[in-house]
């Protein structure tokens, strides 16, 4: 299971990459694993959206299971992958790269502390099976 | 038939599970409550009950007793025996759910077929496996507009020309949103054209329903309704009749984005009032609100065309609350009628079908205008229903009708307070001409008494 350390988790198997005050965020390698083949995307939030954390970002669909996608940090949408939509399985392939979702202008940086670093995630994820 | 177990069943199985007798099942019910007086009659024989369903059978007229002129939403056409013959086969009749790809090949492969007969009908790109009636159909069509713009949207515009029970299935179907609904108020113009519709359209608005033919029988040009619609980024849904569309243009080519409607006109009797079959059909680009069942088509691991249920991560049972809405069947059976129907038909027999209901409504409303203290009601085009003013309440007509075995037309006084007097008269392929002359003769006499 591949859980970059330069990353932030949540519960949910969301990821947040810090750049400055901008979080991009998606879903984990954990988490497209277990939803398997991925067959649509639909990122439900739209650029100039005041969002909080966990607000409904994205909603995915595999072949066997519906899942929301949670913003782990409040802010204000700056940018969405608008060609995710056209190519959902590459949340499948590039969990961590080509399949980010949304970039969010973070309001609270405190809320940062609320989520899992990489060592934590991989706890969590030892303690599902 | 039921077969119950044998004495000796029951007691091998209470002995797998470990428990004495029956009742020891029963030991989580309070005692007050256990065993309550039912005070049943005693039992019959089978031939008794037959007598005693059979007396009660023979109380009722039907179709097969009486010459109807009656429609409103559901309508006397001929029902191929064919038909019968196909769904009545054990493993259409009997099958419950079976859409297991493994063991259904041919109810799925019946189910896309009717899917494939819909769309190519109403001219929409997707058609789902069916709703339970067409009026329940239209509430789901209000469920996928809120969906759609995920509760961002909340007035929904009802043309008055949308059938009463629709409109009140709507009403408790989607009751537990907060929804603003406009446009069938009672003091609305029913005698004015779908335009009436545009001023209530705003950036509020997630759907206009309107019928076509409406519920009088009147067959509209909606296209500026669809352009107002469009203009302020709402959906327009289109409720059809489908012998109508034998005739006319499909809804697809004037701007709907949804088509519900009533299935029964294709090959299913009236019964008492169902099983009915609710269509349900959308742009491609909408079909993942859509709910409901749907069949695709795909290719099994030996290459060969196989049916499958698809797209189901849309459906309640996997998405839960967040699924447009709670359905998780169809009227599997009914939507076999109406594919047998609309097989056997073609496309040229649905025209012929819908052109003799058109004319021969035509010859029967020329005829009842020309009565004294009869009236047209409304001169927009019409398909097979039309509405006439009478000299005398609709009931006390209607009882006159009845005793030559003639069944009249709907009493619209009953939904539609400025209406009263006024008759939907409905003639299908199934009016005989002299029907219609022994119709128009009752209508001259009770006008006379």
């Amino acid at each position: 299971m591949n859980i970059p350390n330069n990353l932030k988790y949540t519960k949910n198997d969301e990821w947040l990459k810090i750049d400055g005050n901008i979080g991009t965020v998606g879903i984990t390698d954990y988490a497209q694993n277990q939803l398997s083949d991925i067959v649509f995307v639909e990122i439900v939030v739209s650029v100039g959206d005041q969002v909080k954390q966990g607000d409904t970002c994205a909603t995915v669909e595999s072949v066997k299971a519906a899942a929301e996608v949670y913003l782990p940090v409040s802010g204000k949408v700056v940018e969405i992958n608008a060609k995710l939509a056209d190519t959902p399985e590459v949340i499948n392939s590039d969990p961590y790269g080509a399949a980010w979702m949304v970039k969010v202008q973070i309001s609270n940086p405190d809320e940062i502390t609320d989520l899992l670093d990489d060592n934590a995630y991989q706890a969590l994820l030892k303690d599902k099976e | 038939m039921f077969i119950p177990h044998t004495d000796h069943e029951q007691k091998e199985m209470l002995g797998v599970i470990g428990i004495k007798s029956l009742e020891d099942l029963f030991q989580v019910v309070p005692p007050q409550h256990r065993y309550p007086q039912l005070d049943l009659p005693e039992p019959l024989t089978e031939m008794e009950v037959m007598e005693e369903m059979q007396n009660i059978a023979w109380a009722n007229e039907s179709n097969q007793d009486l010459v109807s002129f009656l429609g409103a939403g559901a309508y006397h056409h001929y029902t191929p025996p064919v038909v019968d013959a196909i769904i009545r086969r054990g493993e259409f009749a009997t099958a419950y759910t079976p859409y297991q790809p493994e063991i259904s090949q041919g109810t799925l492969q019946a189910i896309f077929d009717y899917q494939s007969l819909i769309t190519s009908l109403t001219g929409m790109d997707v058609s789902n496996a069916s709703h339970y009636d067409g009026a329940t159909a239209t509430a789901e069509a209000v469920s996928m507009a809120l969906a759609h713009f995920r509760g961002k949207r909340s007035k929904i515009i009802l043309s008055p020309a949308l059938h009463p029970q629709y409109r009140q299935t709507i009403r408790t179907y989607n009751g537990g949103a907060d929804l603003i609904l406009a446009g069938d108020e009672p003091e609305a113009n029913l005698l004015a054209g779908p335009e009436t519709l545009i001023p209530l359209i705003d950036q509020n608005t997630a759907l206009v329903i309107v019928q076509y033919p409406d519920f009088f029988g009147r067959v509209s040009d909606f296209t500026a309704l669809a352009e107002a619609t469009h203009a302020a980024g709402a959906l327009l849904a289109v409720s059809i009749y489908p012998i109508a569309l034998g005739l006319f243009k499909p809804p697809a080519e004037f701007g709907a984005d949804i088509v519900t409607g009533e299935g029964q006109p294709l090959g299913i009797p009236l019964s008492f009032g169902g099983p009915y079959l609710g269509i349900f059909a959308t742009k491609k680009e909408y079909v993942r609100k859509m709910a409901g069942r749907l069949v695709g088509e795909t290719i099994d691991n030996r290459g060969q065309r196989a049916y499958v249920l698809t797209l189901t991560a849309r459906e309640q049972h996997i998405r839960r609350e967040k699924a447009t809405s709670n359905i998780c069947s169809n009227q599997g059976l009914m939507t076999l009628a109406s594919a047998v129907y609309l097989s056997l038909l073609g496309k040229q027999g649905l025209r012929q079908v819908s052109e003799l209901c058109y004319h021969k409504a035509h010859y029967a409303a020329d005829q009842i205008s020309d009565l004294d203290g009869f009236s047209l009601w409304s001169q927009a085009p019409f398909f097979n229903e039309f509405v006439i003013q009478c000299p005398k309440p609709v009931s006390e007509i209607n009882s006159h009708l009845l005793e030559y075995g003639v069944l009249g037309g709907y009493d619209l006084s009953q939904d539609y307070p400025a209406l009263s007097n006024h008759m939907l008269i409905a003639v299908t392929e199934m009016n005989t001409r002299e029907d219609i002359d022994i119709l128009v003769q009752l209508l001259e006499e009770v006008a006379n008494e």
